[in-house]
């Protein structure tokens, strides 16, 4: 029979039924169900194994404080683990697995486990698993995790949308329950902005799960009236299903809401869950209290939970979790639960309370000063032994038992910052003392567990944190309701019995672990924590701690505020890790840059690679080249014979102006750039304070108040960065003025003896670029293609007769296109940074792998260019005798003694006669390419003393590839040392 | 406007600008915009205000805000610093026409390409910005600016009109990047 034990009542939508499975059985529940209460509803009350022993286990809570009731959800990519069970809403068709169980939840082979308990206590991997040292990591280790843990992952990539979002309010209103609800009321009608969150898909808290009278009405119309009304309200926004789980520095909170974890499939475009930061003013913590249940023995039976919780499935959920329940209590909230049970026509077994003078219960038996000491069922609760409180023992039948040892106020929040709580004897519970900046705390949060005590506290919390940020704000009325005072007498463990009475149900941690761990001198709470693993995963001992740090008091003789608590650090409850990404997977990780000849580049089916954020083209296979080699000695060849084309946008251009432009620019460069004439350019090098190399580039003056910096592509942010920092903090004194202009500009390397006469073609005619008007190391501004305005700037990074030519950056597409055509006639090649890093090799010029951050100019042989007749960044300790010492690295170009032999980069070199180790380093290879020149590889490297070892053959050592090859040093100019093409 | 031979692209690497409409809200690429960077030079305060009255018929707006006289709108950027904007049609040499209009009490540099703009307009935009940056957007004042940080491109986001139109400058290498995002968010939000 469906649902067997769904009553009557509850907030459920009874008008639709909705199919699921529980490990392959079909079920039905209704909208407005968890998992949990649709599963007890249907009389299914075991629904995992306990993470050691393997023990039946059912849920506890019916919250997101849940330890045991954790299940697989969902299949293939999206199957979720760990989730918990209370509070994953029911859809159509939710397929939901138990786990951590073989081969299935009733018969779980692995529960021998609990058989052999005795060996498995506290500690019991320090202790068991020392010797011999090296099967901890081979053998005892993934045999433990095989058999104790969670749930499984598929290993699949998760097919869902995570998105971020930030969002700004002046009060933040964390919880929907009493007194988040009349909180938001007060400072949504004061025309406050508001944000109130719950973690519940419903608002309203514990008014969805209470019966007493809420002025005319009940709670849970009152709580529907407040939220239709806030729903109006243009300055709130109500967000359920949000779990505030963080506090963070100045008034910054982070949220979870799962906007679509209730649905089989999250709608076209719309993200499973989004990460909120949010930014307030103010934030009134309103999140309410969690039941701590009592320890005895045999109390982890699926059918045992807290008593406000078993209420809340009955009242909110029309679910019964058993058809006999008694009650065990040490206050008189849980006493509630058998008034409501019996209210409703449930049989209440008994009342047992520990106190002496509780008040009868009409319809059931009240045992004052008795405790449950012992339980029996094999996969649910049958019965429970009560000792009474003249000391005999009896047997009560029941299938469910809720327990109640009183309300922990929900203090996490206020200890994101090191808060400490304070303890409440009148309550036996930590109540928040000291708050982040900018956080009230109202309600039973704060230790106001009365219903009108809750609802008044939100109100005029809502006052006090408005009225503190400047807004007037008005209590609100309420209605009156319960306001009992609580009543709850210290009670945390049964003492009687020998057996297992469970404190971390999710760990599987006993009141015996946490009196071995004081045995053997775990007294601290942070050391209980990790010797015994109380309050650790995914419940991190929300309903566990108190018990277990309270018997550690008593064990120690120290008061419980004494031993104090451990640290609540966020998240609150768990946060799935692509929550946390966001959108940063994939090809989302970080933004893709495009080069201004990308979409020409791309009609050539050219190949790109990543450098840094840029997609640059790395070659132009053309038909019938089947190796990246052919096409990348092609493009050199026919760069060196002819004319080649080659996008350099990448490289940073910083625009430096300003009547001290010129000054600022010798400060910042190692040499000298004062006397730079107009319409020149000139190489910098740039070091670091340190005196190391920073960066090098090219800089153009295009007037006397005007230049244009570049950097190497890697560097382009770092560099413009540092130079602002030099202007606003070094030097505000001087004139200058800087901006970058590399998006501003496409800018193509046209380089090759034909270089002049593509470029002739392209040029406007009124501009001459021969060598006489335009020589080596010219810029200036000219136009292209009939008028249109650009630069012209002689430079060459190959060594060849080269120009970089720059227009606007929406022409650049137009630009390459043109010069293809002016090219064809020269048989002209556009090439790739393979290309480009190849021609770089042979002409020794430095790039990213020798400006590595090591070097200094004197191991790239720039040592003269470090000006000393003026000051510059770097010019000073650059003169550090460790950074001169004469066997220090030099740059120098490598050749193999067998011209069919090859290196590779990163290979150290060896004194040809010396072993290769690391005492006989002489240095290491930068940069290795193929020459199609020259025929053979060529590699630059950094070699001790090297000016002094020209013809000297050494080893080229590369142990991880097990490559040795004799190598001659010569010079690091392999192609036209002279410089004469450059000039020509 | 210069006579030459060279096609443009547009940021989004089409011929025309790109639109994407949802219900409230609209993304259109627009390429229409010619920029300029406009810094005071040191010492320069009195003749550069004087020749911004002159050329601009506007005072130069402080921190986070813009102002505007047709056809220019200025954006602080930094300290003493502006971006000018003007339509491209009309002002594509804007860097020549500021200079010699500001002389030696500024230093002007060409920006049109370094930018792509797009227009996020709608009732929506507040529901779309709180899923791209921190910057609080929905409480933008009319006429107001920002530098912001989406989807790690830095941004520019212009308040036209307060809640409901909206500029986002960014890296044009970035374009498709962030029109991605500004979709995708749009999708997710609305």
């Amino acid at each position: 029979m469906s649902q067997i034990n769904r009553i009557g009542g509850g907030r459920i939508d009874r008008s639709q039924v909705l199919n699921f499975s529980f490990d392959g059985k079909s079920y039905q529940g209704h909208p407005g169900d968890t998992l949990a209460s649709a599963l007890l509803a249907n009389g299914v009350r075991l629904m995992g194994r306990g993470f050691k022993y393997h023990r039946p286990r059912g849920p506890l809570t019916a919250g997101s404080e849940e330890p045991n009731a954790l299940v697989e959800l969902r299949t293939g990519a999206r199957q979720e683990p760990n989730t918990r069970a209370t509070t994953a809403e029911l859809f159509e068709g939710l397929q939901a697995r138990s786990q951590n169980r073989w081969p299935s939840l009733a018969f779980d082979a692995m529960a021998v486990n609990d058989r052999l308990s005795r060996f498995f206590a506290a500690g019991f991997y320090y202790k068991t698993f020392m010797w011999p040292k090296a099967f901890w990591e081979k053998l005892y280790e993934p045999i433990i995790r095989r058999a104790a843990g969670l749930g499984s992952l598929t290993a699949q990539a998760d097919p869902d949308e995570y998105d971020k979002g930030f969002l700004h309010t002046d009060l933040l209103v964390i919880g929907a329950g009493p007194s988040g609800l009349a909180a938001a009321l007060t400072a949504g009608r004061a025309g406050a902005k508001v944000i109130l969150a719950d973690e519940d898909f419903v608002a309203g808290g514990r008014l969805n799960s209470e019966t007493y009278a809420f002025g005319d009405g009940s709670g849970t119309d009152w709580a529907a009236l407040a939220v239709a009304e806030l729903a109006q309200m243009p300055n709130v926004r109500l967000m359920t299903r949000t779990t505030v789980i963080g506090a963070f520095d100045h008034g910054i909170y982070s949220a979870l809401e799962r906007v679509s974890d209730h649905l089989a499939l999250p709608l076209p475009g719309k993200p499973r869950q989004i990460l909120w930061r949010i930014y307030t003013k103010r934030s009134l913590l309103c999140a309410g209290a969690l039941e701590r249940p009592i320890a005895f023995e045999n109390n982890d039976r699926p059918g045992i939970m807290l008593a406000g919780s078993l209420r809340s499935y009955v009242n909110r959920w029309a679910a019964l979790p058993g058809k006999t329940v008694a009650v065990f209590t040490n206050n008189d909230n849980g006493l509630r639960t058998a008034t409501d049970l019996i209210s409703k026509g449930v049989n209440v077994a008994a009342v047992i309370d520990c106190r002496a003078d509780t008040p009868d219960i009409s319809g059931t038996e009240t045992l004052r000063g008795a405790q449950v000491i012992d339980t029996s069922g094999r996969l649910g609760l049958a019965s429970v032994t009560v000792q009474l409180a003249d000391g005999n023992k009896r047997t009560i039948a029941c299938d469910a038992l809720g327990v109640s040892g009183g309300w922990n106020p929900n203090v996490h929040l206020t200890c994101h910052q090191r808060g400490r709580p304070r303890w409440d004897e009148t309550l036996s519970a930590f109540v928040p003392d000291t708050c982040p900046p900018g956080m009230t705390v109202a309600g039973a949060a704060n230790g106001q567990l009365s219903t009108a005590a809750a609802l008044a506290a939100g109100t005029s919390g809502a006052v006090a944190a408005l009225a503190d940020i400047g807004v007037k704000a008005a209590p609100v009325d309420l209605p009156r309701t319960e306001d009992a005072a609580a009543s709850v007498k210290a009670f945390w463990y049964v003492q009687h019995g020998k057996g297992r009475a469970w404190l971390d149900q999710q760990n599987d941690v006993t009141v015996k672990d946490v009196k071995l761990a004081h045995l053997e001198g775990y007294r601290s709470v942070e050391h209980l924590k990790r010797y015994t693993t109380l309050g650790m995963a995914t419940d991190q001992g929300k309903t566990a701690n108190m018990g277990g740090l309270a018997i550690m008091a008593e064990l120690t003789g120290k008061s419980i505020p004494e031993t104090g608590t451990t640290i609540y650090r966020p998240p609150y409850t768990p946060v799935p890790i692509a929550a946390f990404a966001g959108r940063s997977t994939g090809k989302g990780f970080r933004p893709t840059r495009l080069t201004p000849s990308h979409k020409w580049a791309t009609e050539q089916g050219a190949v790109f690679v990543e450098v840094g954020m840029w997609l640059r083209a790395q070659w132009f296979p053309k038909p019938g080249e089947t190796h990246w080699r052919q096409s990348v000695d092609r493009e050199v060849l026919a760069t060196r014979k002819s004319v080649g084309i080659c996008d350099v946008t990448t490289l940073g251009k910083i625009d430096v102006q300003g009547t001290d432009a010129a000054e600022f620019l010798n400060r910042i460069y190692a040499n000298p750039f004062g006397k730079l004439a107009v319409g020149k350019v000139r190489y910098g090098l740039m070091l670091r304070e340190d005196g190391m190399v920073m960066d090098d580039g090219t800089t153009a003056r295009l007037a006397e108040d005007h230049f244009i910096t570049t950097t190497t592509t890697a560097n382009a942010v770092g560099v413009f960065r540092h130079m602002e920092f030099c202007r606003q903090c070094l030097w505000p004194d001087l004139d200058v003025q800087i901006i970058s202009t590399t998006e501003a500009w496409a800018q193509f390397s046209v380089a090759g003896p034909n270089a002049r006469k593509l470029l002739e073609k392209i040029v406007d005619k009124d501009h001459d670029i021969s060598n006489e008007a335009f020589p080596y190391m010219g810029c200036g501004e000219i136009t292209v293609c009939g008028g249109l305005r650009a630069r012209l700037f002689r430079i060459s990074f190959s060594g060849e007769l080269a120009y970089e030519i720059a227009v606007p950056t929406r022409y650049g597409d137009g630009l390459i296109r043109a010069m293809v055509e002016a090219g064809r006639e020269f048989d002209a090649v556009v090439y790739g940074t393979e290309a480009l890093g190849v021609m770089r090799i042979e002409k020794g010029h430095a790039a990213g792998n020798e400006l590595n951050g090591t070097t200094s100019a004197l191991n790239l042989g720039m040592g003269a260019m470090v000006s000393k007749k003026k000051d510059s960044i770097g010019s000073t300790l650059c003169q550090r005798d460790g950074m001169n010492r004469q066997d220090t690295l030099v740059l120098m170009g490598f050749r193999p003694v067998d011209p069919a032999q090859s290196f590779s980069a990163g290979s150290h070199f060896i004194n040809k006669d010396a072993v290769a180790n690391a005492s006989n380093d002489q240095g290491y290879m930068t940069s290795v390419a193929y020459s199609p020149n020259l025929g053979h590889t060529i590699g630059l490297g950094l070699l001790r003393n090297g000016g002094a070892r020209k013809g000297e053959i050494i080893k080229a050592v590369n142990p991880l590839k097990g490559i040795e090859t004799d190598v001659e040093v010569v010079s690091a100019h392999f192609v036209d040392p002279e410089g004469e093409r450059l000039r020509a | 406007m210069p006579e030459h031979r060279l096609k443009a692209l547009n940021p989004l690497g089409g011929d025309s600008a790109k639109v994407e409409t949802f219900d409230v809200f609209t993304i259109s690429e627009n390429p229409d915009l010619a920029l300029a960077s406009l810094a005071c030079r040191a010492g320069q305060a009195n003749n550069f205000t004087k020749a911004a009255r002159k050329h601009f018929g506007f005072e130069m707006p402080g921190p986070g805000a813009s102002a505007g006289k047709t056809p220019f709108t200025a954006i602080w950027i930094g300290p003493d610093q502006w971006m000018i904007e003007a339509p491209f049609e009309t002002h594509e040499e804007i860097a020549a026409e500021l200079k010699a209009a500001f002389g030696g009490s500024a230093s002007v540099t060409e920006q049109t390409d370094g930018w792509a703009c797009f227009a996020a307009e709608g009732p929506a935009a507040g529901a779309v910005f709180e899923r791209l940056c921190a910057l609080n957007v929905a409480a933008m004042p009319s006429n107001s600016a920002s530098r912001t940080a989406i989807e790690h491109l830095g941004c520019i986001v212009i308040c036209r009109e307060a809640g409901i139109r909206f500029s986002v400058l960014c890296p044009r290498s970035g374009a498709a990047s962030l029109h991605h995002a500004l979709v995708t968010a749009a999708q997710s939000a609305l």
